[in-house]
C-alpha cells in the first residue's frame, strides 16, 4: 500500500490553474522531492495534501485511506506533519515550548484548563528528546527571538519530528543557510528512520538530489517528468523547464 | 522571600485593610468599583491580550447579565435564582456572539463584536417593557448570602474583594494550563497551530465563555452595587472604556488590566471631582502611556525598573573599581 496517494489532484485561484491533475504515488519510507521552477505550484500542492487548501477536484489517500474530505487540523493526528517555507514559529515562547506545542497537538490533554502545563515533564522531557535530535537541546530555554535562521529550520524540523509522523512534508527546508547548516541540516534528514516516508520540496539542487530517491519535476501546475534520479536528470524536459541549460 | 512573593503579600495586607486607611466611606466604594471592573477587564483580556480577538462589544455582554439579574430582582424573584439565571444569560449570550464573531478575526471581528454591542444597546433603549427603557430598572435590597449582610459599602468591598481574588485565580490557572498555553499559539501563529492539530476555533470559542463568565460575574457585582442599570450601560463608551483599561494596563499580563481598572475608575470617579475636564486627563494619561509604555502600565514600568536597576549596579561597579 501507498504512503501517500494524490489522484487527479486540481486547484484554480480564479482563471489561474495552480495545479492541473497532479497524480502522485508516494511508497512507504520513500524519499519523495519535488522540483519546478518558481510558480510551478509546488507549496500550493503541499496545501493541499494537508488539507490547508481544499481541491477543486481529484482525492489525497494516506496508507489507503481517503483523506480528502478530512480537516486539516485532523491530519496530524493520522500521521501527517509539515515544515514551512516561511518560518511560522511562536516568537515569544522558547525554543522547548515551540516543541511542547506540537506535542501537545496530538494529545488531549490540549483541552485542559486547569493543570500547569509547565509541571508536564512529559512533554516537556519529550520535546528535549526531539531537540536532541536536531542538535538544539542546549539552547532548548532560550526565547526563539534570540535565535539564529538556521536554528530556527531546525526547530520548525524538531516540530514536525516530535509528532512522529508516517509521512513528513518538508516545504525547502534548506531555503536561506549557510553552507554549513545546510550540511547540518542534510545530516539530520539522512538520520530520520525509514519508517517515515518524507516528501520535501526544494530549489537547492546538490543536496537535495543527493537525498531524493524519486523525483518529481511541476511545470504550471502540471507533474512534466516522474522517475528516479538519474532519469529525471537526464530528461531533456528537465534540463528545458528547469535547469535552464 | 523572592520579590514577586513580596509584592503578593504587601497588595494583599493592602487590599484586606482598604476600609482603615482610606479616608471614607466613599473611597471604599471606589475601592469595591475598582475591583468589580478589574473582573470586567481581566474576562475582556481574556480574548484580547491571550487570544488576540479585540472585542469592542463587551459592555453589551456586560449589559445583558447586568438586566437579567436586574430584571429577575425586578419580579421578585430570589437572589440565588437571579444570579444563577443571570450568569447562565450572559454565557449563552456570548456562546451567540461568539458564533457570529468568529467567523472572523483582526478588523472583522472588532467590527462584528462592535456591531453586536450597539444592537443590544439599542434593544436596552427600545425593549422597554423589560429594560424600562431609558429609566433603567432600580432594585432595593443586596443578597444577604450565608447570613452575611453586604448593605454596607465595607462588607460588600470584602465580598467583592472575595469574588476577585478567586478571578485573579482561576486567570492565573487559565492561562498556565495547555489550553491557556494552545489560546496563546493561536494568537501567534493559528494556521501553524492548525496544521499541528488544535482546533483552532473550538479553542478560542472556549475563550470566549470563559471571558463571558467573567463580564457577567462583574455585571451581577455591578448591578448590586448600583442598584440601578440603564441602556447607558452598553454604550460603545463603556466598551472602549474597558478596552482602554485593558490595553493601559497591559494586555496579556495577569494585574496590567486590574492597574487599568484602577487608572480609569480613580480617574472617573475621584478626579473629576477637582477637575471638570477629567475625560481630557484620561485622554492625556492614555496618549503619554501610548508614547512612553506602548506596551501598557505593568510591562512598561518592569522595564523601566529593570533599566534603572541596571544602570545603577552599572554604577556602583564603576565606582568601586
Amino acid at each position: 500500500m501507498s504512503a501517500l496517494t494524490v489522484n487527479g489532484l486540481s486547484k484554480a485561484f480564479g482563471g489561474l490553474h495552480v495545479t492541473r491533475g497532479v497524480n502522485l504515488d508516494v511508497q512507504p519510507g520513500e524519499r519523495r522531492l519535488i522540483i519546478g521552477p518558481n510558480g510551478a505550484g509546488k507549496t500550493t500542492l503541499f496545501n493541499l495534501i494537508t488539507g490547508e487548501l481544499t481541491p477543486d477536484s481529484g482525492s489525497v489517500a494516506l496508507f489507503g485511506r481517503d483523506i480528502t474530505a478530512v480537516p486539516s487540523r485532523r491530519r496530524p493526528h493520522m500521521g501527517m506533519a509539515r515544515t514551512y517555507q516561511i518560518i511560522t514559529l511562536f516568537p515569544h515562547d522558547t525554543i522547548v515550548h515551540n516543541v511542547s506545542l506540537a506535542l501537545l497537538g496530538l494529545l488531549p490533554l490540549r483541552w485542559n484548563p486547569l493543570i500547569d502545563m509547565r509541571r508536564q515533564s512529559h512533554i516537556v522531557e519529550s520535546a528535549r528528546k526531539a531537540l536532541e535530535r536536531v542538535g538544539l537541546a542546549h539552547i532548548a530555554e532560550r526565547p526563539l527571538s534570540q535565535t539564529s535562521y538556521g536554528e530556527r529550520r531546525r526547530v520548525e524540523i524538531a516540530m514536525a519530528l516530535a509528532q512522529n509522523p508516517k509521512v513528513l512534508l518538508l516545504d525547502e527546508p534548506f531555503a536561506g543557510l549557510s553552507i554549513d547548516e545546510r550540511r547540518d541540516v542534510q545530516q539530520l534528514l539522512l538520520a530520520i528512520p525509514r519508517d517515515v516516508t518524507i516528501v520535501m520540496i526544494e530549489h537547492n539542487m546538490d543536496v537535495a538530489l543527493e537525498f531524493a530517491e524519486r523525483i518529481t519535476l511541476l511545470h504550471f501546475g502540471e507533474v512534466i517528468v516522474e522517475g528516479n534520479r538519474a532519469e529525471v536528470v537526464a530528461d531533456p524536459r528537465t534540463r528545458e523547464v528547469y535547469l535552464g541549460h | 522571600m523572592n520579590p514577586r512573593a513580596i509584592t503578593l503579600t504587601v497588595a494583599a495586607v493592602l487590599l484586606l485593610s482598604v476600609p482603615y486607611w482610606v479616608p471614607g466611606v466613599y473611597y471604599v466604594n471606589v475601592a469595591s468599583q475598582i475591583l468589580f471592573f478589574a473582573i470586567f477587564a481581566l474576562g475582556l483580556n481574556v480574548l484580547v491580550g491571550y487570544g488576540g480577538l479585540v472585542s469592542l462589544g463587551h459592555a453589551g455582554l456586560f449589559g445583558v447579565a447586568a438586566y437579567a439579574a436586574g430584571y429577575m430582582l425586578h419580579l421578585g424573584y430570589g437572589h440565588t435564582l437571579s444570579i444563577i439565571v443571570a450568569l447562565v444569560i450572559g454565557i449563552v449570550s456570548m456562546a451567540m456572539f461568539a458564533v457570529l464573531s468568529l467567523r472572523s478575526t483582526g478588523i472583522g471581528f472588532i467590527m462584528i463584536t462592535l456591531a453586536l454591542g450597539q444592537i443590544l444597546w439599542g434593544l436596552a433603549y427600545r425593549w422597554i417593557s423589560v429594560t424600562g427603557g431609558d429609566n433603567g430598572i432600580t432594585l432595593h435590597g443586596r443578597p444577604a448570602p450565608f447570613g452575611f449582610e453586604l448593605d454596607t459599602a465595607n462588607s460588600f468591598y470584602y465580598m467583592t474583594l472575595v469574588i476577585f481574588v478567586i478571578t485573579i485565580i482561576s486567570v492565573a490557572i487559565f492561562v498556565r494550563s495547555p489550553l491557556g498555553a494552545a489560546l496563546m499559539g493561536t494568537r501567534d501563529q493559528p494556521r501553524r497551530m492548525n496544521a499541528l492539530g488544535y482546533h483552532v476555533w473550538a479553542i478560542r470559542f472556549w475563550a470566549c465563555l470563559f471571558s463571558g463568565l467573567l463580564t457577567a460575574v462583574s455585571a451581577i457585582l455591578f448591578v448590586y452595587y448600583n442598584q440601578f442599570i440603564s441602556p447607558q450601560t452598553l454604550a460603545l463608551t463603556s466598551s472602549a472604556e474597558v478596552l482602554l483599561m485593558v490595553i493601559s494596563g497591559g494586555a496579556g499580563t495577569l494585574f496590567g488590566p486590574i492597574v487599568g481598572a484602577a487608572l480609569v475608575v480613580v480617574v472617573k470617579n475621584v478626579v473629576s471631582g477637582y477637575i471638570e475636564r477629567w475625560n481630557m486627563l484620561l485622554g492625556a494619561i492614555f496618549v503619554a502611556i501610548v508614547i512612553l509604555m506602548p506596551e501598557g502600565l505593568v510591562p512598561g514600568s518592569m522595564r523601566l525598573w529593570r533599566l534603572l536597576w541596571r544602570r545603577r549596579a552599572k554604577a556602583a561597579a564603576e565606582g568601586k573599581p
